[in-house]
């Protein structure tokens, strides 16, 4: 980015994009604690959704729909104003392997099976309940798999829905993370749209705009956020984000070494498009397979180059219009001109 | 959101493709004939909705990874429209002031202050908690542009009202020529941020499309004008009002081409479906207007109000346009997911100096 921060820039810091190490303190918070964050790290999730249940009940959000959607496990579908945590489910369709169906076992022997664990010869089995894992084949697979990550607000380094709110509802707190001012938020849906994540929205029954607060009151009071508490695999870590950079380093290492190449981080750099977010996602697949935008960006680091444009713009309609009312005011001087 | 059904003859507009693999189907075989007779024929719109939507990219089942604007196509693409016509209203009508045409002056002060009323109005209706609306005004934000917009309104707004007061009563005609130059500068800058307020989102047809989409607006703004001054104004008088609907023609539509050339696959969302529809119905609509009111906006003061019409159908039809291209870009992952995709390969292939 230092290439480019003579664009990015405002007096001399990265208030648009790029990386921006004191995100609390350029927001005028003066003595702050370390900047909040959460790490999911989506390889340990089981899709229980314990913490989409304890952000509910934490913040008292009210029911988001009773549908059901026929994908996968999913029926929360996505974030919205109501839904703050949203466990995507993925099946990839890889098959396991083969059975046959109809088949006559009127010679097998029950319990001598029983003693082997399974109906089909362990050596045979693609899994059994008493066999070890397969082991991967040559590209890493064992098969179908299920792919489970907790979404939420990512609290980004730069933060489009607070660049944009014109009442000032959405603000920057002391521990970093973006939080919507009810008693303020108009309802004017502009958030909504500049979000490249897709997390805010307008509660249509209230008007208003909301989005994760990264428990907000819980983190004022010592409290770890509802759902990191809920979280019973830990794949949702609460901490100081300097600290979960680096665990997340340390884990996706241990994992390319344990064999799952498709391990990877997102939303952890501090040079990506958002400047990196607050919080931040071990993923096993591309990013758009859970729903998230493969190279998001701050809506707002094109803005200088907007106002230009339209101000340029500006510029042409004033001219134009003069230039027409000017070559008219020739061409009725001539008439006159030839009348007199 | 499920419409499958189970009916006597088994199940009706299930998801293809989804069925749990078992038996004889499992595995690099085909699937034998005739097992999954009675389940075929779904006809269920959800059911024929791919877990990947279209070749070439993978999404979330299809689902949007941006959330579109909650935004009310009437309210904002109205409002778009109505504060270009007020504002390059503005502008046209202090040239007219200047220029000594004094019925075309008047005609569109009025229709600026009414457009401008209208506006306003819509952006309230659309805000979630109307009785807010003057929160607007709490903070003054350059990263916000609907804070700046909103500044902006509150400025122009009066000097509009009184560059109208002035014309009508005929007091103060100093100051009342002061305020129609005053309208006439913020006038510009009211029909140009609008762009900005559009493009400074995540909405692909809208932020990418954010150099020229002020220009494709502000032509747009000088064909609506040029439409009102048409209808409005007295044929003697109109004789700037058609070069200017024939420059904001020729400017939006310069602009439309440009913009479709670098947005690439987000393109299509102009051309297609419905925003496809009135982009189209609005070139012809401007093409006719502009062009009709050149040849015989100066003979027939019928010719030159249809003319004038026909403009301003043409504007509202762009502005309804962009608006319904950039809900579909923000609904379908499509429009997000493969240009960023296209974005991370460029930069893979050419690593970052320095």
């Amino acid at each position: 980015m230092t290439g480019t921060s003579g664009r990015s820039s405002l007096i001399g810091r990265n208030l648009l994009a790029g990386a921006e190490p004191d995100v609390a303190g350029d927001a005028g918070h003066q003595g702050h604690p370390p900047r909040a964050g959460f790490f999911t790290d989506t390889s340990v999730c089981i899709g229980c959704k314990a913490c989409e249940v304890a952000c509910k009940e934490w913040n008292a959000i009210p029911e988001d729909g009773l549908d059901f959607t026929g994908m996968s496990f999913d029926n929360t579908q996505g974030l919205g104003a109501s839904t703050w945590r949203h466990v995507a489910f993925i099946e990839q369709n890889k098959p396991l392997g083969r059975t046959e169906v109809a088949v006559d076992h009127g010679d097998v022997d029950v319990l001598a099976l029983a003693s082997q664990g399974s109906g089909t010869p362990v050596e045979q089995a693609a899994i059994t309940p008493t066999s070890p894992a397969p082991a991967p084949s040559q590209d890493g697979q064992t098969g179908l798999r299920w792919l489970m990550a907790s979404d939420v607000c990512k609290h980004c380094t730069h933060a489009a829905c607070l660049d944009v709110c014109p009442t000032g509802a959405l603000f920057r707190t002391e521990f970093g993370t973006v939080v919507v001012q009810d008693d303020i938020c108009n309802g004017c849906g502009y958030c909504v749209p500049a979000c490249p994540y897709g997390v805010v929205d307008v509660r249509p029954e209230d008007g208003g705009a909301h989005k994760c607060t990264l428990c907000y009151d819980r983190l004022g009071a010592g409290q770890e956020p509802a759902c990191a508490k809920a979280c019973p695999t830990d794949s949702i870590q609460f901490g100081p984000l300097d600290e979960l950079r680096e665990r997340a380093a340390a884990r996706v290492e241990e994992l390319h070494r344990l064999g799952v190449e498709d391990a990877r981080l997102y939303g952890h750099d501090p040079e990506d498009g958002v400047g990196g977010d607050g919080a931040f996602f071990l993923l096993l697949d591309e990013p758009e397979v859970y729903g998230l935008p493969p190279d998001p960006v701050v809506t707002t680091r094109d803005l200088p180059s907007m106002w230009r444009h339209a101000g340029a713009a500006a510029l042409t309609l004033l001219g134009g219009v003069a230039a027409v009312f000017a070559a008219q005011a020739g061409v009725s001087g001539r008439r006159t001109g030839r009348r007199r | 959101m499920s419409e499958s059904d189970v009916t006597r003859d088994g199940v009706r507009g299930e998801r293809p493709g989804r069925d749990a693999l078992v038996g004889r189907g499992m595995g690099d075989g085909e699937r034998p004939g005739g097992k999954r007779r009675g389940r075929k024929g779904g006809t269920g719109r959800r059911g024929d909705q791919p877990m990947v939507p279209r070749a070439e990219f993978t999404s979330y089942y299809g689902r949007p990874v941006l959330n579109p604007p909650t935004w009310q196509p009437r309210d904002i693409a109205g409002y778009f429209f109505l504060g270009g016509l007020a504002g390059a209203g503005s502008v046209l009508a202090a040239g007219a002031e200047l220029t000594g045409r004094p019925g075309m002056a008047r005609a569109l002060k009025v229709s600026s202050l009414a457009a401008l009323t209208g506006s306003t109005a819509a952006l309230i209706h659309d805000l979630g908690r109307p009785r807010r609306f003057a929160h607007m005004l709490r903070v003054f934000k350059p990263t916000s542009p609907m804070s700046v917009g909103s500044w902006l309104l509150a400025a122009y707004g009066p000097v509009a009202g009184a560059a109208l007061a002035s014309d009508l009563t005929g007091r103060l005609p100093r100051a009342g020529r002061a305020a129609t130059v005053a309208a006439a500068l913020l006038g510009a800058a009211v029909a140009s941020y609008t762009a900005v307020l559009a493009a400074d989102t995540a909405v692909p047809a809208w932020h990418d499309g954010y150099r020229e989409l002020p220009y494709l607006f502000v032509g747009s703004a000088a064909t609506a004008a040029g439409g009102m001054a048409l209808l409005a104004s007295p044929v003697a008088e109109n004789a700037p009002a058609r070069g200017v609907a024939l420059l904001g023609t020729a400017v939006e539509t310069a602009a439309v081409k440009a913009m479709e050339r670098r947005l690439g696959v987000v393109a299509e969302t102009y051309r297609e479906g419905r925003a496809g529809r009135l982009m189209r119905t609005a070139e012809a609509l401007s093409a006719t207007g502009a062009l009709g009111g050149a040849l015989l906006g100066r003979r027939s003061r019928t010719a030159a109000a249809l003319s004038g019409a026909a403009l301003l159908a043409a504007s509202a039809c762009t502005r309804f346009g962009v608006f319904h291209a950039g809900m579909r870009s923000a609904k379908d992952p499509k429009y997000t997911v493969l240009p960023q995709r296209e974005r991370l390969e460029a930069r893979r292939e050419r690593p970052r100096e320095g």
